[in-house]
């Protein structure tokens, strides 16, 4: 690692709030973004030690004898090109998969999308992101027309009286974005006191996966209350009379014996929303992650059209995107029915303009393959893909029932893993890559309002180091492509995916680095070279050929799973402060891993003690599909009926080991947020 | 082969099914029936409904009376319901018999439609109790006199409640008070007879009905308990049985409802407060249901909604094939009343205490609230709250999963399990690992040490831990502590 001569002015590389800090070889100082306001977390703060040589990968390593062995670039590009040939003239294109991320910059995105459809020529290719943003991204898309996360610059909500919160506690998982919360009174949604929850004027408690009861009881309560804004309905939206007719049958008192949200307390919380003069409706995970997460996320968007909240100045609906690319990463083409710009696969006119930028027929792109859960449980098995490409995602850590997916990891012909670090899953590749990240090379994120940044190398990568996009080329060239179709320098790239962007609906064309650089703020459409870029778009019209927004007609059915006498407890997964997503990085800093670095399970005293546990004790918390080892931390304010463990830790400290891979039926989203399962003492050795 | 049809009736049955009724029941089973069988194979259905309208949903009908919500917001279905839910719906007519060996009904407009499997789900009829005047000689309700059943009962009162004129409530229950509370919001001068002591005596005990009828009387509700009404008077209002007068230009009848068993009773059905049912939600004869306020079944409770519903669940599984084993065991009994501000829950049988029964009971007469709670072998045997709806939200949930009470029940039905820091401990009084920056993980003893050596102020603070460099919301703590450790010296 070299450091530049001056501290460059970067952002942070983990969640989608991209915090500005610079950096100076590996020492970070916060730095003044509307984001971020000159914030940072204990991750932000230390994330320069990820820049240290021994934390992370520095040369190719190939597997020999079992055993993963430092290869030369050319040895294993050649060995996972030749094997890439093998099998698909074995087993057909689709035999290969590609798996991305949401942490991956807009240019490799793209490109891997690219390398995937015309390289490989493969329909099976999705990411990480289906785990995260895809029920919010679906449900955003049916209401409006168009999922631009936030559809407000983030600095709009320090205005703002009220602001619920559904799902989402950014106190641990975005702390800065609490700066912007300082004037408004919290209403949070959470079944946990998280620390969100804490600072909040009034909290709503609903078991979990009962949301969607939640916001049908509140719509009711906007109605029956008198706060529904008809002018607003009737000039901007349709279909309120079909999703008023399911929320009819939901009346306060109904919606409080499924959820255990007080009656008094829903209409408390649509009160203090319709009385506000500026009130913002926010969703997150907790929300989204169910196998009926388009659902939810559709009543809380039905709620948010009932007060009249959308495309309002100084009020709002929008999702509080995850990962720090959780927005672009799924808008350029590396999700499975998706090409770049947001345009559908099977949209003949998109697949025209987008062979056209490529240079290739129409015809000879692939239609929409598989989602990530479908993709990584058909590995190896008849029909199912023979081997896989991971970029920038651990999915035995982060995918659910993570002892199927690991076992289906196992049973392949090649796995090939670029990564910054040897995550759980480099772990069992046959091929892994050591590629550039955050602060060892240029790249453009798009964060969660949207907002296009570009970051800046501000260290020289150390050893054999290369950027993902040199993985994607050394690849595509061996497979018979010409170089210049895939760029390994970030702005011709993004040049290029300006273009392939050109009159979709997220329309990158008017953004370039030369613009970037001169420190525009763009959020997207910016449709032009001298378009200021949009950062609220729904303000005269939604994007709907009407304009107009869609109440959705849901209905509340519940967990896929519900707790029965064999598994009584409902769990629940989610993040601590100091670690991020699958831990792969935030493990490896002794910092953090001081202050969290292992899983617990937190409980009501009561209910451990039924289960024959103490604060304090390891325990088993085992559902159908797996068992998990966690210290148990008794806390009073958990619901009796659930339990809460963080999804960071490897082996058989892994969360996801317990998660349910029920999907949504339109965003194919797992039910990460509810699942059955037992608590019991670790038996002891006879 | 057990069909399809006719939850294990018998051979060779296919796919018409025909319900009587088109009330809450009723409309349910068709819809939950189109969930499981949106093509109409294998089941044909047809539903006939005595009323002219759609249906609606009579839970909503207080809502209605106070102007809260209109006729039409409550309606359950649109006029495309029955094309694209594949409906034969027959509305304005009624079945005027059963013929079992056929399988056939009669409508009164002459037609007659077949069946495979009949339900009924005929709903209940309002009684009017024996006073003197209030029904005419046709058993109808007296001018003056009306019922509070149905949506064209709610426009009917609803045009003839004048501000400030009085009205009497016949009736205690639940309804009644819904009834009484909807009159009151729009300036009605109410008054609720009810001959019990005791307000909704069916489920409160007598403290729990005196909160309760204080919180009513704040919101303009009077009341005459105890006597029974002798004679109603047109004009002047009700003639009570100690002699007394409550004025009133309407009268209000929420006295109860029956079961409306008129067709099975015909059809020669087993009837025991109700149409008897098993449960399959079959009567004695096995090609016909009962299902809703109609219906007898041991574990249901008549005049809720919650049963019926899930009658028509249990019921839809069985006539569509979809779950042959599916059957109804009851519905745990929660009863709310829907009244603004006033908060109203019972849970199980709240009177019951009994031997083995742990009681715990708070009362807090001034503030309109009351609780009991009984719990038995660790669970909710039932309880009785008032004004206390986060206890009644909780307590509800551990009912209906049968889940362990917690320990501190005393907790429980305060509602909300207190933090064990609150009552906002003065930084001094805090321990050493308190966290006070929770963005980079700083706890107290850091920040006291980091002020020892040196560090003397907030931004000093901030550079030496990180504390506050975060979202900041701990920025006053940490001057707090910086004024607290000058102060120590």
């Amino acid at each position: 690692m070299t450091a530049t001569a001056q501290p460059v002015d970067t952002h942070c590389p983990y969640c989608a709030l991209q915090c500005g800090m610079s950096l100076h070889g590996s020492t970070v100082r916060p730095r003044e973004f509307p984001a971020n306001r000159g914030g940072l977390c204990q991750k932000g703060w230390t994330a320069g030690e990820l820049l240290a040589p021994e934390r992370r990968l520095t040369v190719p390593l190939v597997r020999v004898d079992g055993e993963l062995r430092p290869a030369s670039w050319a040895t294993a590009l050649d060995l996972v090109a030749a094997r890439i040939a093998d099998i698909q003239a074995a087993h057909g294109r689709d035999a290969v998969a590609v798996f991305g991320g949401g942490g991956l910059t807009n240019e490799k995105s793209y490109l891997l999308g690219k390398f995937a459809r015309v390289a490989l020529g493969t329909s099976q290719v999705d990411y990480n992101g289906r785990f995260c943003m895809s029920s919010a991204a679906a449900a955003g898309l049916a209401a409006f027309g168009m999922d631009r996360g936030m559809p407000f610059p983030v600095t709009d909500l320090d205005d703002a009286d009220v602001i619920l919160l559904a799902g989402t506690n950014p106190a641990e998982t975005m702390p800065p974005l609490m700066s912007h919360f300082t004037r408004a009174r919290l209403i949070v949604v959470d079944p946990r006191r998280t620390a969100t929850a804490e600072r909040a004027a009034l909290h709503l408690r609903p078991a979990p996966g009962t949301d969607l009861a939640l916001a049908l009881g509140m719509l009711h309560a906007v109605v029956a209350d008198g706060h529904l804004r008809s002018d607003y309905v009737t000039d901007r939206t349709t279909g309120f009379a079909e999703a008023w007719r399911i929320a009819a049958a939901w009346w306060p008192e109904r919606a409080e014996r499924v959820t255990g949200v007080a009656a008094a307390d829903q209409r408390a919380a649509v009160a203090m929303l319709a009385s506000a003069g500026r009130a913002y409706l926010l969703t997150g995970r907790g929300s989204e992650q169910h196998a009926t997460g388009v659902d939810m996320v559709g009543g809380w968007i039905n709620l948010a059209l009932a007060l009249g909240l959308p495309g309002r100045r100084g009020c709002g609906y929008g999702c509080v995107t995850g990962q720090g690319n959780g927005q672009g990463g799924r808008e350029h083409g590396q999700k499975a029915d998706q090409l770049p710009g947001y345009r559908r696969i099977d949209d003949p006119a998109a697949r025209r303009h987008v062979a056209g930028v490529w240079g290739v027929e129409p015809d000879s792109l692939p239609g929409p393959g598989r989602s990530a859960y479908e993709l990584l449980d058909a590995l190896g098995r008849p029909g199912g893909p023979r081997s896989l490409l991971v970029f920038g995602s651990n999915p035995v850590v982060s995918a659910p029932n993570a002892g199927r997916v690991t076992d289906r990891l196992s049973d392949m012909d090649l796995l090939m893993v670029a990564d910054v670090v040897l995550s759980e899953t480099a772990a069992r590749a046959d091929v892994v890559f050591p590629v550039t990240q955050w602060a060892e090379e240029s790249g453009t994120m798009t964060n969660l309002e949207g907002r296009i940044l570009l970051r800046r190398p501000a260290v020289v990568p150390p050893g054999e180091v290369r950027s993902d996009l040199d993985v994607l080329q050394g690849l595509a060239v061996r497979l018979g492509q010409p170089a210049h179709r895939f760029p390994t320098d970030p702005e011709a790239v993004f040049t290029e995916l300006a273009r392939a962007s050109r009159g979709g609906m997220a329309d990158y064309s008017g953004i370039s680095y030369r613009r970037l650089r001169a420190g525009h703020a763009l959020h997207w459409p910016v449709p032009a070279a001298d378009h200021p870029g949009t950062p609220r778009p729904f303000l005269d019209a939604f994007a709907h050929p009407d304009g107009r927004a869609r109440f959705a007609p849901v209905d509340h059915t519940g967990p896929a799973e519900p707790p029965d006498d064999e598994f009584p407890l409902r769990a629940t997964t989610g993040r601590v402060l100091a670690q991020y997503q699958s831990g792969a990085q935030t493990r490896r800093i002794a910092e953090l891993t001081a202050v969290a670095g292992a899983v617990f399970v937190e409980v009501h005293p009561d209910t451990a003690q039924r289960a024959g546990v103490t604060d304090g004790d390891q325990a088993l918390v085992t559902s159908r599909r797996g068992t998990v080892r966690a210290r148990v931390r008794c806390v009073p304010s958990m619901r009796t009926d659930v339990v809460f463990l963080p999804f960071h830790f490897p082996g058989d400290q892994r969360a996801n080991l317990l998660t349910n891979p029920a999907l949504d039926p339109t965003s194919r989203m797992p039910e990460f947020k509810v699942c059955a399962v037992r608590l019991e003492p670790v038996p002891v050795p006879a | 082969m057990r069909g399809a049809v006719g939850a294990g009736a018998g051979a060779g049955v296919t796919g018409r099914v025909t319900i009587v009724g088109y009330g809450m029941a009723g409309a349910r089973l068709a819809e939950e029936i189109r969930r499981l069988d949106p093509a109409g194979d294998p089941v044909e259905l047809t539903v006939v409904g005595a009323e002219p309208d759609r249906a609606y949903n009579r839970v909503l009908l207080s809502d209605v009376l106070t102007g809260a919500l209109s006729a039409a917001s409550v309606r359950l279905h649109d006029d495309r319901w029955p094309a694209a839910s594949r409906v034969d719906l027959r509305l304005d007519v009624r079945v005027t018999g059963i013929d079992r060996d056929l399988r056939t009904v009669a409508l009164s407009d002459g037609t007659s439609v077949d069946y495979d499997a009949l339900v009924l789900a005929t709903g209940a009829l309002p009684w009017l109790p024996p006073v003197d005047g209030l029904a005419g000689d046709d058993g109808c309700p007296a001018p003056g006199v009306y019922t509070f059943r149905s949506l064209r009962d709610c426009a009917t009162i609803r045009a003839r409640i004048r501000p400030g004129a009085p009205v009497a409530v016949l009736g205690g229950g639940l309804l009644g008070l819904e009834v009484a509370r909807g009159v009151a919001a729009r300036g009605g001068r109410v008054t609720v007879v009810h001959p019990g002591d005791t307000l909704m005596e069916r489920q409160l005990d007598a403290t729990a009905g005196r909160v309760l009828a204080s919180a009513l009387e704040r919101c303009g509700v009077e009341f005459r308990l105890g006597v029974p009404a002798a004679r109603y008077l047109p004009g002047d209002g009700l003639k009570l049985a100690d002699g007394t007068m409550v004025a009133a230009d309407l009268v209000i009848v929420s006295a109860g409802v029956r079961p409306d068993v008129t067709l099975a009773a015909a059809a020669a059905l087993v009837i025991d407060g109700g149409v008897r049912v098993d449960d399959c939600l079959r009567t004695s004869d096995p090609r016909i249901h009962a299902i809703g306020d109609c219906a007898y079944h041991s574990g249901a409770v008549s005049g809720q909604v919650a049963p019926a519903w899930d009658q028509a669940r249990t019921l839809a599984s069985l006539l569509t094939g979809t779950a042959p084993a599916a059957r109804y065991h009851g519905t745990p009994v929660v009863t709310r009343l829907k009244a603004r501000d006033i908060d109203v829950t019972v849970v199980g049988d709240g009177r019951a205490d009994g031997p083995r029964a742990d009681v715990v009971r708070v009362e807090d007469a001034t503030g309109g609230r009351y609780a009991k709670l009984v719990v038995r072998d660790g669970r909710v045997a039932g309880a009785v709250l008032v004004g206390l709806p986060d206890a009644a939200a909780t307590i509800t949930q551990l009912y209906d999963q049968a889940a362990p009470v917690p320990a501190d029940r005393l907790a429980v039905l305060l509602g909300r399990a207190l933090p064990a820091d609150a009552g906002g401990a003065s930084i001094g009084a805090l321990p050493g690992e308190a966290l006070i920056c929770r963005c980079n993980s700083v706890a107290k003893g850091r920040l006291v040490s980091a002020w020892r050596s040196g560090a003397s102020d907030v931004p000093a603070l901030a550079e030496a831990t990180r504390a506050g460099t975060g979202c900041g919301g701990c920025r006053a703590a940490l001057g707090d502590l910086v004024d607290w450790l000058a102060a120590a010296g």
